[in-house]
């Protein structure tokens, strides 16, 4: 394809009378010899036009979300954040329950998870040969595509009845006199929604985590087993290289767990309550926004919804750009040695 | 001398006591981690096989033929679930494609510079951003003007979620491209915004196509933001200013509903989509695997 | 580049189709879960009928209401009647006021899923509101006990099951519980949401008849539709003339019978605890909101024809889905409110 084009052009070229001298802007960066070409220019700034746009994007939205959000900032304020109040009737709306419901069972999901997803990483970069790392990459990865709402079926008519009907009963039994494993086994509820989540974040810390390990150079690892060291401790030194990548890639699991919320909508419970207990229903950020906005009667019902949108939209936005960072950081500086 | 004898025996079988205990601690976590990975790679074929196992009693043809009936009858389809997500997801690449691609040019050929490193670093923190979030501005910006729902509305967010992957993938395709293109082009006198259009582009566009393609599958997948957007509509709809259904808020309504008919049909769905998104996530990999290897 | 040429005309296809669609006429509403199994029947037999879509979303009576006040809908429905302030808010912001036309009658019945209990469940007004206020927690506890003797109720945990959105059919329920028990009037009140003291939420009647069938020592509230239609269990309840009366249409009927004599003008009535010995306490009306005048004409003459439709013909389809016919003296009430509609 590209060289039937170079065909062509060298041909367009021989027949207005040879080459031309270089275009300009042939090497970026340099000034020399710039040959003024409208076509180079109008498309150069066209595409840096879009790529503005999607810059601005972000801000447009946190804009309107703003806006949108204005009466009930003004009549709330800061006690937004910590009234547990929930109450469409009387127009008093305080988010917290929805805070702890996002928190706990982000946590949750963070706990089961991290080790979990560790595990992996390391089997996949460490230890497993690499023909059957590619594969089993591909599947791990596999998991983050597959749609919320097709986990939230999963969660409704396998996670939860098991829940209820083994788990949550052993749990009780067994572990009943910690407020943690207290009350009636629902199945909808915290717990449910922190095994679900940890399902969806797993991959994400798994692959980050791979990515990070990988990136560090070949040489710490021969050091440590030219000094005698087993496989297995020569991981341990890798891993603590790549701490604050795998920190990266923890924050970023978190942020996706935050924002979930088709899969924890469908078994969180919906009760904008706050219990010590992991078998009670809770209620999370973004299942409030799900359940109801499409029917928030009042205009201060729906501005108070936008501000918890705000607040989501705040909160993944640092946790994303704070990960971000640390993982930009951690694989650049081994890029260079 | 014979007690440097014993002590030096008593030092090596107390080093190769040692040894043993490390070799030991190394199998023992090549295990863990082995069973880290089962662990994680089990729930994906349960889901899988799980859908595929419900799914597949209510996958029939009435299912991709017919349109839903009338609450508590069973049968019926979902035509118009489908062929509404199809229009979302066109409607979504509409608008995201052309932001998406130029964008991505931009990035790769002229991104070298602070603005690039700061578009990069915003659409990595817009494909971050909750899909309910989205919907929710998708609402303010496209259904409260326009007072009612629309399919549009629900495109847009579509949209928004699609543009920093098909950014993402349009930069890295065309970063794949081998320098010695660029400068052969260049070498012959071609300016450099053809060089860009006419011989880099179409090189990565395989690799491009797939990966717009991926993110059309999982916009499918898209739920949030279309329960106050696009909302939902049980007849056949193709008009673009009124509800639409798709097939993952059917998904939704049904798997929470008492009918055991409608719980087979969203695991049909489910299977539906989520064998389109393994397809093509399979392809892209296909497709993007070393393919300069020869240059 | 071919491609991209080819991309876009396939697009501005699509949309040339996509567009200007319909030669047929569509109508949107959305609202109460409570009736969607009638009004999806309803549409379905109308769309064959005349070819008129009405597309229905049933998202719940709060939803219903506030896309009526919003203006994003040609039609709502709910059983929660409008208050004042938002039938004012929807009369500003819409230019023109809106009607509540009933359409059918149901019931809203206390459903359980007790595997090991089969058989009448008997309930008094004091042992739900004390279930649903989380003051009885067990299903063996003495006061559900006492009034079913004979039959042994297991140990178990009451989970209870709830609304989590805006919900005509919490409102009925609320507004049942506030006439029979103080302690429910002073904590919680009516409302189409309110702040349940226990339970898990689920949206919509599907939402929490699926709850309720997923969940074994579950219980519930959902109109009589959807209990029946899952096969699920419901209790047969005290009325406040002394008898137990179990739901059907005869006695949600008879719940409306006393109802008539007090019917307000804008037809926004309560028939939960009716006297009547015979009626069913946790009865309703449930409403399709209308504009009274609607922005497009042939919209306007295409509701105007389907009401007229629904209030004769329909009304036939009623029993069998297990709501109540309304009774003929209501059916000439909103012949009037219809008849508003066409400007007279």
């Amino acid at each position: 394809m590209a060289e039937v084009v170079l065909a062509q052009e060298s041909e367009a070229i021989a027949k207005s009378g040879g080459p031309r001298p270089p275009a300009a802007a042939s090497v970026p960066g340099t000034a020399s010899s710039r040959r003024w070409n409208v076509g180079d220019f109008v498309f150069k700034h066209l595409t840096m036009l879009f790529a503005v746009g999607v810059l601005s994007l972000v801000f447009l939205m946190g804009w309107e979300m703003y806006r949108g959000s204005s009466d009930s900032i003004a009549k709330f304020g800061w006690n937004f954040l910590s009234a547990s109040t929930w109450d469409p009737v009387r127009d008093e709306f305080g988010a917290f329950p929805f805070l702890y419901g996002t928190l706990v069972s982000s946590l949750l999901a963070l706990v089961i998870a991290l080790p979990l997803g560790l595990g992996v990483a390391v089997f996949l970069a460490e230890l497993a040969p690499s023909w059957l790392e590619r594969p089993l990459s591909f599947l791990v990865e596999l998991l983050a595509a597959i749609p919320s709402i097709v986990y939230g079926l999963w969660g409704i008519f396998v996670l939860v009845p098991w829940l209820r009907l083994e788990v949550q009963p052993w749990l009780g039994s067994h572990f009943g006199y910690l407020p943690l494993f207290q009350g009636p086994p629902y199945g909808f509820g915290m717990l449910a929604a922190g095994f679900i989540l940890s399902v969806m974040i797993l991959p994400i810390i798994a692959s980050i985590s791979r990515d990070v390990m990988l990136a560090i150079p070949n040489l710490q690892r021969e050091a440590a087993l030219a000094l005698g060291a087993t496989r297995w401790e020569t991981t341990r030194v890798v891993l603590s290289s790549a701490r604050s990548g795998i920190l990266g890639a923890t924050l970023l699991g978190l942020g996706r767990a935050v924002g979930e919320t088709m899969a924890v909508t469908m078994v969180i419970g919906n009760r904008a309550d706050i219990s010590a207990s992991l078998f009670s229903p809770a209620y999370s950020m973004a299942s409030v926004i799900a359940n109801e906005f499409a029917e928030a009667t009042t205009s201060m019902y729906t501005s108070a919804l936008i501000e918890i949108a705000l607040v989501l939209f705040v909160v993944t936005i640092f946790l994303n750009a704070l990960a971000r960072f640390i993982v930009w950081s951690v694989t650049r500086r081994y890029k260079t040695s | 001398m014979e007690r440097d004898a014993e002590i030096q025996n008593v030092m090596t079988t107390g080093q190769s006591l040692y040894h043993r205990w490390r070799k030991l601690k190394n199998h023992g976590m090549t295990t863990v981690s082995g069973l880290c990975l089962l662990v994680a790679v089990v729930p994906l074929l349960l889901i899988f096989g799980y859908t595929l196992y419900q799914g597949a009693s209510a996958l029939n043809l009435d299912f991709f033929i017919q349109m839903p009936k009338p609450v508590g009858e069973t049968g019926g389809g979902m035509a118009n679930a489908m062929v509404g997500t199809a229009i979302l997801i066109g409607l979504g690449a509409l608008f995201a494609l052309p932001v998406g691609i130029l964008a991505g040019i931009y990035l790769a050929e002229y991104g070298s510079n602070p603005l690039g490193v700061a578009v990069r670093f915003m659409a990595d923190v817009l494909s971050g951003i909750p899909s309910i979030v989205v919907g929710v501005v998708a609402y303010i910006i496209v259904v409260l003007p326009m007072k009612h729902f629309s399919a549009l509305a629900g495109g847009v967010a579509l949209a928004i979620l699609m543009i920093p992957t098909i950014t993402r993938t349009t930069e890295e395709m065309i970063r794949l491209v081998p320098q010695s293109f660029r400068e052969a082009g260049l070498a012959l006198g071609i300016s450099q915004w053809k060089t860009t259009v006419r011989i880099i582009l179409p090189t990565a566009l395989k690799g491009i196509t797939t990966g717009i393609l991926l993110a059309l599958a999982r916009a499918a997948g898209e739920t949030a933001p279309l329960l106050f957007t696009a909302l939902g509509n049980r007849f056949w709809s193709t008009a673009i200013d009124q509800p639409i259904g798709s097939l993952s808020v059917f998904i939704y309504d049904y798997a929470k509903a008492p009918f055991e008919d409608w719980n087979q049909q969203a695991w049909a769905a489910g299977f539906v989509l989520i064998s389109l998104i393994f397809l093509l996530s399979l392809i892209f990999r296909f497709v993007t695997r070393s393919r300069y290897g020869e240059f | 580049m071919k491609k991209l040429t080819l991309f876009l005309a396939a697009a501005a296809l699509l949309a040339g189709i996509a567009a200007p669609a319909s030669a047929q006429l569509k109508l949107n509403g959305a609202g109460a879960t409570f009736p969607y199994v009638i009004y999806s029947k309803w549409f379905d037999v109308y769309h064959s009928k005349t070819g008129i879509e009405f597309n229905y979303q049933s998202i719940g009576s709060g939803g219903g209401i506030k896309q009526v006040i919003e203006g994003t809908v040609d039609f709502g429905a709910t059983d929660g009647p409008m208050t004042d302030e938002q039938l004012q808010q929807a009369a500003e912001k819409q230019g023109t006021p809106v009607l509540h036309i009933p359409t059918v009658m149901g019931a809203v019945v206390v459903t359980y899923n007790l595997a090991e209990y089969s058989g009448e469940l008997r309930l008094t007004s004091d042992a739900v509101a004390g279930i649903f206020l989380g003051e009885i927690q067990k299903w063996n506890d003495p006061k559900i006990a006492e009034l079913n003797p004979g039959k042994p109720l297991p140990d178990k945990s009451i989970i209870v099951a709830h609304r989590s959105d805006g919900s005509g059919t919490s409102y009925i329920f609320t507004d049942y519980l506030t006439k029979v028990s103080k302690t429910w009037e002073q904590k919680v009140g009516r409302g189409t949401s309110v702040n349940w003291p226990v339970g898990l939420g689920g949206k919509g009647n599907e939402g929490v008849a699926g709850l309720v069938k997923q969940s074994e020592g579950s219980i519930g509230y959902v109109e009589l539709a959807y209990a029946v239609k899952n096969n699920l269990p419901y209790a047969t309840l005290k009325n406040k003339s002394g008898n137990y009366v179990k739901a059907n249409f005869e006695a949600v009927s008879a719940a409306a019978a006393g109802a008539l004599k007090n019917m307000p003008a804008d037809l926004r009535a309560s028939i939960t605890d009716a006297g009547g010995k015979d009626a069913y306490p946790i009865s309703g009306f449930t409403w399709l909101l209308v504009y009274q005048k609607m922005k497009d004409k042939e919209k306007a003459e295409a509701m105007v024809k389907f009401l007229r439709w629904a209030m004769s013909d329909g009304e036939s389809y009623a029993k069998d889905l297990y709501y109540a016919p309304l009774p003929k003296e209501i059916v000439k009430l909103c012949e009037s409110k219809i008849a508003m509609l066409e400007g007279k």
